[in-house]
């Protein structure tokens, strides 16, 4: 290349005529990976209630909360989408693995309350 | 021509289009030419480090992390180190070696952001389009192997938290190759484009000599040709198995930052090459006690920017005693006033962005306003130190008699 | 009296104008766009911009002058759109076509940059005033090669009014190659006029936010974006009809002439500007006295000569 100004001018030129580098969002959407971390899942089947999850979650998001009786157990997750950083510490620490994340990011909500979900 | 009247003052942020972030420079000009600039940064203290003194370790991790946005597994790796020496692990080969690979993924997505952002500060918005749209590519790598674009969240006390499969390998080579391709364009652009040489040769003048006494780190410093380099003084992960070539470069201005960022580039993408290829076998993560010993550790990292430094006291619970930051901005900030002075006003933007600046993780500034006496002064090190000794001495705490070197074990 | 009315205000005047300028503003904008490999904003985008911006507050410094405030963005507006009254659309003839009508037609077309000095003056902003001041310099250092530029092809042509240059290029096409130096003189510095990269030193946003625009908002800002499109348009069919002699006589096929001429002069004016970083002021400056200005009065010297060769 010699010295010189608008040395970029062929480069942007050749790009006119290629398929543009971004996407309308919306209307068109990006793949995501399967390992991307998203909104964590709760399975609770098998949570046993021993909140190790809330204990390890930097931003205080989860907690599992026991709405059954004393006797016959039956987990709820509360999960605050708005507080939580997406860390996945909580999936790494659970120790009967039944939270996991999911590549789901379109979480926005016009109301704060509506980004508290119970799982 | 140096009376006042001819003199105006203003101030570039804390709003400004030129910065991303808040940070204040109050400029006083003399026509377009800069005779004095005051830096002022402050405005996003987030009281990270407070905020680990009351969290276990684990959960200090992803709050360390998002220190910075950029580099954000430097940070989360100073501390891991930290951590680890505390509790005296030595964590498996392949964890090292996914640490580097991610280290210099990082440095490669931050130097071509910085491309893009320094050739949007002088209005070259195509360049910036471009090196961010490739950019892109660096950052789906990092999703891939993290789990996400910017906080990857990859190291975990111990080792880390996901592999590198062999698919995985695969297509970083493949990207890596694009990549590369691209950046020999910039490089080539950078030497030869006159306007973008017109704007940045000159301006931000930081020589030799200076660049150490003010203490500047990274490729600010390197471009003032002080060959410093974490990675190689003092090697941390996986370094010392990777060859690493510092570049230096002697023009110390702005236009040297901008060569020694895209060399880099080349030299970070050669880097991943190696440690992909010699990557050994080996457990992510070793088991990591929940409670760390009493003790301190001087951690640090070369991020993108320059060297990272974590100080880590723990006091043998499982919530350390004292974090204390210091990103590589701050180090690089002290010579801003310097690097400003005498240039155009139209420089600015350029100057300032040359070092790369990260507000929020620099902002660890202590300003007292003394309401009673009406004055401002910058405490240091030792009077904070007096004066919070006084302040637990009055609670009925006395922390002077306590020996920081004997409570390491 | 009637037709005079509906030139000034339909066509070719205002309306048609305001439209031609949006729809400039957009290919403009796409063509950056796809330049930087971005998809770019859908057709109506600058239509919904001026329609946004007329709905929005209108704030007015309390140090400015009220009334000059006010008037500076139809002035400048005004003066636009007079100035394209007089630039040939469909024919070679425009439609109120005079001895001496590009002298007047390019001191028209200075009005605008006047009026951003002085909008940035009586702003009383900080930024406003450096951006007055940049425009200011800027004027003095464009202005100059790019009047000789356009007077050059008058020279050959002997005649000081816009549609006679055109008539006479339409006769002798091959003059035209002549003026090439000219041409790409005109061309750099009226990316000046325009304020657009490498010389929107007065608007720089990353350096002095946007400059003389800074306190504008609302309906006074549409209307100043409004007399950039414009001039945009008009700068680049003055260049059209003094630079590109081409020219039907259908005038339908005249205007069809005009639409592509000035397209593909926009496209250059485009790539000027993509593919360049903004120079500072004094550089700006430098370039123009020591290079543009030498090229500018080296082509007058030749169309002089010329001229004598073929009397
Ligand atoms: S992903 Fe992180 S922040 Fe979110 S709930 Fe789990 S541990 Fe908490
Ligand atoms: S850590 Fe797992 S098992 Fe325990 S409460 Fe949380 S989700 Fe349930």
């Amino acid at each position: 290349m010699k010295k010189g100004p608008g040395k970029i001018a062929g480069f942007a030129l050749e790009h006119v005529f290629k398929k543009p580098a971004t996407i309308q969002y919306p209307f068109g959407k990006l793949k995501l990976e399967e390992s991307y971390r998203g909104k964590i899942e709760y399975d609770a089947e098998t949570c046993i209630g021993c909140n190790i999850c809330a204990r390890d979650c930097p931003a205080g998001a989860i907690k599992v909360v026991n709405v059954g009786t004393k006797e016959e157990k039956s987990f709820q997750c509360r999960l605050d989408v708005g507080h939580c950083i997406f860390c996945a510490q909580c999936v790494d620490s659970c120790p009967k693995k039944c939270l996991h994340f999911s590549p789901n990011i379109e979480l926005a909500a016009f109301s704060r309350d509506n980004l508290k979900v119970t799982m | 021509m140096s009376d006042n009247s001819k003199r105006i003052t203003i101030p570039i942020g804390p709003q400004h289009p030129a910065l991303k972030e808040p940070g204040c420079f109050t400029i006083t000009l003399e026509g377009e030419k800069v005779v004095n600039a005051v830096v002022g940064v402050g405005y996003n203290h987030r009281g990270l480090e407070k905020a680990c003194e009351s969290r276990t370790y684990i959960q200090d991790l992803y709050i360390i992390e998002r220190v910075c946005g950029i580099c954000s597994h430097t940070h989360s790796t100073a501390f891991c180190q930290g951590v680890e020496e505390l509790v005296g692990v030595e964590i498996s080969p392949r964890a090292k070696f996914i640490r580097v690979i991610m280290a210099e993924l990082e440095r490669l997505h931050s130097h071509l952001l910085w491309l893009g952002v320094a050739a949007h500060e002088i209005g070259f918005d195509t360049l910036f389009m471009y090196s961010w749209r490739d950019r892109e590519l660096v950052l789906d790598m990092l999703a891939m192997l993290g789990g996400n674009r910017v906080n990857y969240g990859i190291n975990t006390l111990g080792g880390v938290r996901r592999d590198i499969t062999p698919e995985m390998k695969e297509l970083i080579h493949k990207t890596l190759n694009i990549v590369e391709e691209q950046n020999k364009y910039y490089i080539d652009l950078a030497l030869h484009e006159t306007t973008l040489a017109a704007r940045l040769s000159g301006i931000g003048k930081l020589s030799h000599e200076d660049a150490i006494k003010y203490g500047a780190v990274g490729p600010v410093a390197r471009a003032s040709m002080v060959k410093d380099d974490i990675r190689v003084s003092e090697p941390y992960a996986a370094y010392d198995q990777i060859p690493v070539k510092v570049v230096t470069d002697d023009h110390c201005d702005v236009f040297g930052r901008a060569v020694v960022r895209v060399l880099e580039i080349m030299e970070s993408i050669s880097m991943i090459r190696f440690a992909l290829d010699n990557m050994p076998d080996g457990d992510l993560a070793v088991k990591f006690p929940r409670k760390v010993p009493a003790g301190e550790v001087f951690s640090r990292t070369e991020a993108p920017r320059g060297e990272d430094t974590h100080y880590i006291r723990g006091n043998g619970t499982d919530k350390p005693d004292r974090v204390r930051v210091r990103a590589a901005s701050e180090a690089n900030w002290h010579g801003m006033q310097h690097m400003l002075e005498g240039d155009y006003l139209a420089d600015v933007p350029i100057i300032i962005a040359a070092i790369d600046p990260c507000y929020s993780c620099t902002d660890r500034a202590f300003i007292v306003k003394d309401l009673d006496h009406g004055d401002q002064r910058v405490w240091d090190w030792q009077s904070l130190k007096r004066y919070s000794v006084d302040w637990y001495k009055k609670r009925g705490f006395d922390a002077s008699k306590i020996k920081l070197a004997e409570r390491r074990i | 009296m009637l037709m005079a009315l509906f030139n000034i205000v339909i066509f070719p005047g205002l309306l048609f104008l305001g439209i031609y300028a949006l729809f400039f503003a957009f290919l403009d904008r796409k063509l950056y766009a796809r330049l930087q490999n971005r998809v770019g904003p859908p057709w109506f985008q600058p239509l919904a911009d001026f329609c946004k911006l007329l709905g929005k507050e209108t704030i007015i410094p309390q140090g400015a002058d009220r009334r000059v405030f006010v008037s500076l963005p139809v002035f400048a507006l005004a003066a636009v759109t007079t100035a394209f009254i007089y630039v040939p659309i469909w024919s070679v003839n425009s439609l109120f076509p005079f001895e001496g009508d590009l002298i007047v037609v390019l001191y028209l077309l200075t009005i605008p940059t006047l009026c951003f000095f002085l909008g940035g003056w009586y702003s009383t902003s900080l930024y406003a005033t450096i951006g007055a001041v940049r425009a200011l310099t800027q004027l003095f250092s464009y202005e100059v090669p790019l009047f000789m530029a356009m007077l050059a092809p008058a020279i050959l042509a002997e005649t000081w009014s816009i549609s006679g240059i055109s008539a006479y290029y339409a006769e002798h096409p091959l003059y035209i190659l002549i003026n090439i130096p000219a041409f790409l003189v005109a061309m750099v510095a009226c990316q000046g006029k325009l304020e657009r990269v490498p010389f929107d030193l007065p608007e720089a946003e990353t350096e002095i936010v946007s400059g003389t625009f800074v306190e504008y908002s609302g309906r006074l800002f549409a209307i100043f974006k409004m007399a950039i499109d414009c001039e945009l348009v008009v700068v680049s069919a003055l260049i059209a009809a003094i630079f590109l002699p081409f020219h039907a006589a259908n005038p339908w096929l005249g205007f069809l002439y005009f639409i592509i001429k000035t397209v593909i002069i926009l496209i250059l004016l485009c790539l000027f500007r993509a593919s360049m970083a903004r120079v500072r002021i004094e550089q700006m400056l430098m370039f123009c006295w020591k290079i543009l200005t030498p090229l500018a009065i080296i082509q007058i010297i030749i169309n002089l000569l010329v001229r004598g060769a073929l009397a």
